[in-house]
């Protein structure tokens, strides 16, 4: 197998303590269906164990759900702490009830995309397949 | 003539014929199906005058920032019309951690009231009166530390417990099952539901120590079906788990509410209802053979279905929840929440809760559908929805006890894969465009004007990790631990925690405390992994 | 610091003695991409010669089992144990790779993920990428970094479907196969393929009702068959020295006899 064919490696996990996990599961299913190499973290994560599992599995990016309306701060522990470990070559990409004016100030931090409850599943595979592999 | 596609199927996924006749009633019987209102099985509704008696109650959910923020909201929503109230708590206090615990960060007030001891439950219902105002509450992990705060608090006022009215959530199966927000393991959950219930009916008769809710499982994905099957086999689960602990079943079963959701599939949703209410009574009657017929009547509260909601073009979610409000009516819901257009993108603002509360004050008032009782009752169509949907929950009857129960069911994954799997069929039927969705995968607008929305600010936060601080300084320490280390000792000895649990928020333990020093008794609960 | 030549078309024989030297050092994004090179790129192994592990006394432990029966938990629950002791310790978790689009849900790290922050684990989910044999084209080359990077107890999780499992017995010295009580046919048609390799079994979710049948049952067929309750912990300990009993070359007792059985 050469490099051209790798496929992503993408982690997927919910941070905070919100356990609303249909739309992060459908999302992993959908992940997997196109041909993504999923890790999933499961519930109730903090953005000290995503960022040393993103590590650790050497994922392409970081895709969190957030429903609980803690977005701000727990996008922002997960940017800060990559910076921290230099793995800014790790994409940060999002879900959640977020407001459009959070959207912009969080995307203008460096998150990635930031989708919306009722977010066509197709366009978040579309994005992720359109992301590069990272180093 | 050619029909617009080849075959039409319910929400649930039952085909749906072009008409239905009385071919499709062969062997039904009105008496045996449906009885009188008021009569067993109650398929028409628990009450004989039902809403020419009394409308139902209008309760809308309501919580975010602070206790004083929420008492606001609370008092606004009286003001206008509304006649119980219903308490959504933040992440934190839904999880059973103080707002000044790492794990909180950011999430304080955010999706409900931040409420970590009985200080703040205080500020919370100030100058509410218990004795007019049902509340609900809606927690379920630490429900019985958040109820012994609201006990404390009345007996604070000198109101006497038996005249408190109102509702707990209560329901750890569905935690487990769909919500995820659970503390301890299935065993020691259930025996502390049943301390709540037990406690309940000798000493606050009026209470309803649980409503059993498929809501959640409605919206992490489920069928109409599923929810109503999942529903009510957790509530016998619960019913075996008090009769177990001694309660004779006329006790506490006449206390025992549900909780639905109110969907898109107007007809098929009246249907759950009135197929809830049948299949109740049967199966209580069956297992249980109560002599009190209250025992086997189901009552219950519904709520519009918040993952309709589309952040795109918000203001359609008005309709869809008027929609959906109309089917709770039309299956004979005792009390309701409609949702408000904003939900998918933060809490509801004023005006938005209002707009909602007001869309059933116009069912209520303007439609003139609440002048006869069940008023389906008798139509092919929705006679013929009522009996598939109790078949086909039967059919999870059977898997489930065959399993072993719902606690066995859950371990091994069951009905969190039926969900999730309906869950997926739903996605792939809208992205094939076999559902549409206005706004969302038909009639798609480019560019959408955003509507006013609630901020909840950080210094939400500040406030109450301040105020806990202050709180943890204050109290008398000794008095504090020796309440805990009191309802530890009951906790393993299998006496009723809830006497211990009122002790220990009167002497200012605190939710998180709380839940931890429980926790060191019970475990934590490890869910099985489905993906 | 980020490690040079993490790049993955990294060839250049200079990048990978420094990427070698580094995951020497133990360093964890280097051991990341190391692992990720030669899943990805067959010259990655050129990197393996270089990174000239001495033999260090690493014990490779094999965890294998049927889905459901709780590998995952067993593995998490060695990792605490093993970390008590001051161990450390590197789990590979292998999941199945989809044979028609390629990508893989992996899941296994659900219940270790109380170790994430814990400097001294290592956890690597690896999807199969149509490799068949229970494990990963890459697991063992993955395992042998892990090794030159200094963890001293490497855990090994298969795909656990119960047939063609038999890299993991190249790979890992010792294999603990996890089956849970009430699986009927299952436990059945696994004699023949899973309890082939295994050297102990593991009757996980020991408190259920038929555990005790499924013990006497395995019993007749294997003589190193304990009882574990890994959602508790219970019998863990008790695995653990078995499995360390079972690596002293000189053990007494029925543990050490149970190869093939």
């Amino acid at each position: 197998m050469t490099v051209a064919s790798a496929p992503l490696r993408i982690l997927i996990g919910k941070v905070g303590l919100d356990g609303h996990d249909r739309g992060v599961k459908l999302i992993a299913r959908a992940l997997r269906d196109a041909g993504v190499e999923v890790i999933y973290t499961g519930l109730h994560q903090t953005p000290e164990q995503v960022v040393n599992a993103a590590i650790q599995e050497d994922v392409d990016a970081i895709g969190l759900s957030i429903l609980s309306g803690a977005h701000n701060t727990l996008f922002r522990r997960v940017l800060e702490l990559l910076k921290e470990q230099d793995a800014e070559d790790i994409a940060l990409f999002g879900g959640g009830i977020i407001p459009d004016e959070d959207v912009a100030t969080l995307t203008a931090d460096g998150v990635k995309a930031l989708f919306k409850p009722g977010a066509p599943i197709q366009e978040i595979v579309t994005f992720v397949k359109g992301l590069k592999p990272h180093g | 003539m050619q029909e617009r596609k080849p075959r039409f199927t319910s929400l649930s996924g039952f085909d749906t014929n072009r008409v239905y006749t009385h071919n499709d009633l062969k062997d039904w019987s009105p008496d045996e199906e449906l009885g009188a209102p008021g009569q067993f099985p109650y398929t028409r509704g628990v009450y004989p005058t039902m809403y020419r008696g009394r409308l139902w109650t209008m309760r809308q959910f309501a919580g975010f920032g602070s206790a004083e923020d929420t008492n606001r909201r609370f008092k606004y929503l009286l003001q206008h019309g509304q006649n119980g109230l219903s308490v959504a708590f933040d992440m934190p206090t839904l999880m059973g951690v103080d707002a000044d615990a790492p794990l909180a960060h950011g999430e304080i007030g955010h999706c409900g009231v931040s409420i970590s001891s009985l200080d703040d439950m205080e500020r919370l219902f100030d100058g509410i009166p218990f004795e007019q105002v049902t509340t609900s509450m809606t927690i379920n992990g630490p429900a019985a530390v958040i109820f012994a705060m609201y006990l404390a608090v009345a007996e604070k006022r000198g109101i006497r417990p038996e005249r408190l009215d109102g509702t707990l959530q209560n329901d750890i199966l569905k935690e487990y099952i769909a919500q995820k927000e659970w503390l301890y393991p299935p065993e020691p959950s259930l025996r502390l539901i049943a301390d709540t219930i037990a406690y309940c009916s000798e000493h606050v008769p009026k209470w309803h120590p649980i409503s059993v809710s498929g809501y959640h499982i409605r919206e992490a994905g489920s069928t109409a079906v599923q929810e109503l099957a999942f529903t009510l086999y957790d509530g016998l689960t619960y019913v075996e788990a008090a009769v177990k602990a001694g309660l004779s079943v006329d006790r506490f079963a006449p206390q025992l509410s549900f909780f639905f959701n109110a969907h898109n599939d107007l007809f098929e949703e009246i249907a759950k209802f009135r197929a809830a209410r049948r299949l109740w009574a049967r199966e209580m009657t069956r297992r249980y053979r109560p002599v009190d017929p209250r025992s086997v009547q189901l009552r219950c509260h519904a709520q519009t279905a918040g993952c309709t909601l589309t952040a795109q073009q918000p203001m359609n979610n008005v309709v869809r929840t008027t929609i959906q409000a109309l089917a709770a009516v039309l299956g004979g819901a005792q009390s309701l929440h409609t949702n408000s257009m904003d939900e998918t993108l933060a809490l509801p603002t004023e005006d938005a809760v209002k707009l909602a509360l007001r869309t059933q004050q116009i069912i209520a008032q303007e439609s003139e559908v609440t002048n006869s009782v069940d008023p389906l009752g008798g139509s092919y169509y929705v006679e013929t929805l009522t009996n598939r949907l109790e078949e086909a929950a039967l059919d999870y009857f059977h898997r489930l006890d065959d399993m072993g129960g719902m606690v066995r069911a859950i371990e091994q994954g069951f009905p969190q894969r039926e969900i999730l799997n309906s869950s997926q069929r739903y996605l792939r039927e809208s992205e094939r465009k076999e559902r549409i969705i206005v706004g969302v995968n038909e009639y798609v607008e480019p560019v959408e004007r955003p509507i006013p929305i609630l901020k909840i600010g950080l210094e939400v936060e500040h406030e109450q990790v301040a105020r806990l601080s202050d709180l943890r300084k204050c109290r008398d320490s000794f008095k504090m631990a020796g309440a805990v280390e009191a309802l530890q000792e009951a906790a393993s000895c299998g006496e009723n925690v809830m006497p211990y649990l009122i002790d220990a928020v009167k002497a200012k333990a605190t939710l998180g405390e709380i839940c931890m020093a429980l926790k060191e008794v019970f475990g934590t609960y490890r869910e099985p992994v489905v993906l | 610091m980020s490690p040079v030549g993490s790049h993955p078309f990294l060839c250049d024989i200079h990048d990978m003695m420094i990427l070698a030297e580094q995951v020497r050092t133990g360093n964890i994004r280097a051991v990341s991409r190391l692992i990720s090179l030669l899943e990805n790129h067959p010259g990655g192994r050129e990197a393996l010669r270089l990174l000239n592990s001495t033999s260090r006394e690493t014990r490779i432990i094999g965890v294998t089992g049927y889905p459901g029966a709780g590998k995952s938990t067993v593995v998490n629950r060695l990792v605490s144990c093993y970390r008590r002791k001051g161990l450390k310790v590197g789990v590979l978790a292998v999941d199945i790779s989809s044979s028609i689009t390629g990508g893989a849900l992996l899941g296994d790290r659900i219940r270790m993920q109380e170790h994430a922050l814990d400097h001294g684990v290592y956890i690597r989910s690896m999807a199969t990428r149509g490799h068949h044999g229970g494990l990963a084209q890459a697991t063992g080359d993955a395992a042998f970094v892990l090794e030159a990077a200094g963890y001293e107890v490497i855990l090994i999780e298969t795909i656990g479907v119960g047939q063609n499992e038999g890299d993991i017995d190249d790979v890992a010295r010792i294999v603990v196969a996890v089956v849970a009580p009430g699986l009927g046919d299952e436990v059945q048609a696994m004699k023949a393929g899973l309890l082939e390799v295994a050297h102990i079994v593991v009757v996980n979710k020991g408190d259920l009702p038929d555990a005790d049948n499924t013990l006497r049952d395995l019993r007749e067929w294997c003589p190193n068959v304990l009882r574990t309750v890994a959602t508790t912990g219970e019998g863990i300990p008790e695995l653990a020295a078995a499995i360390t009993a079972y690596q002293q070359p000189h053990a007494v007792g029925p543990v050490g006899e149970a190869r093939n059985c």
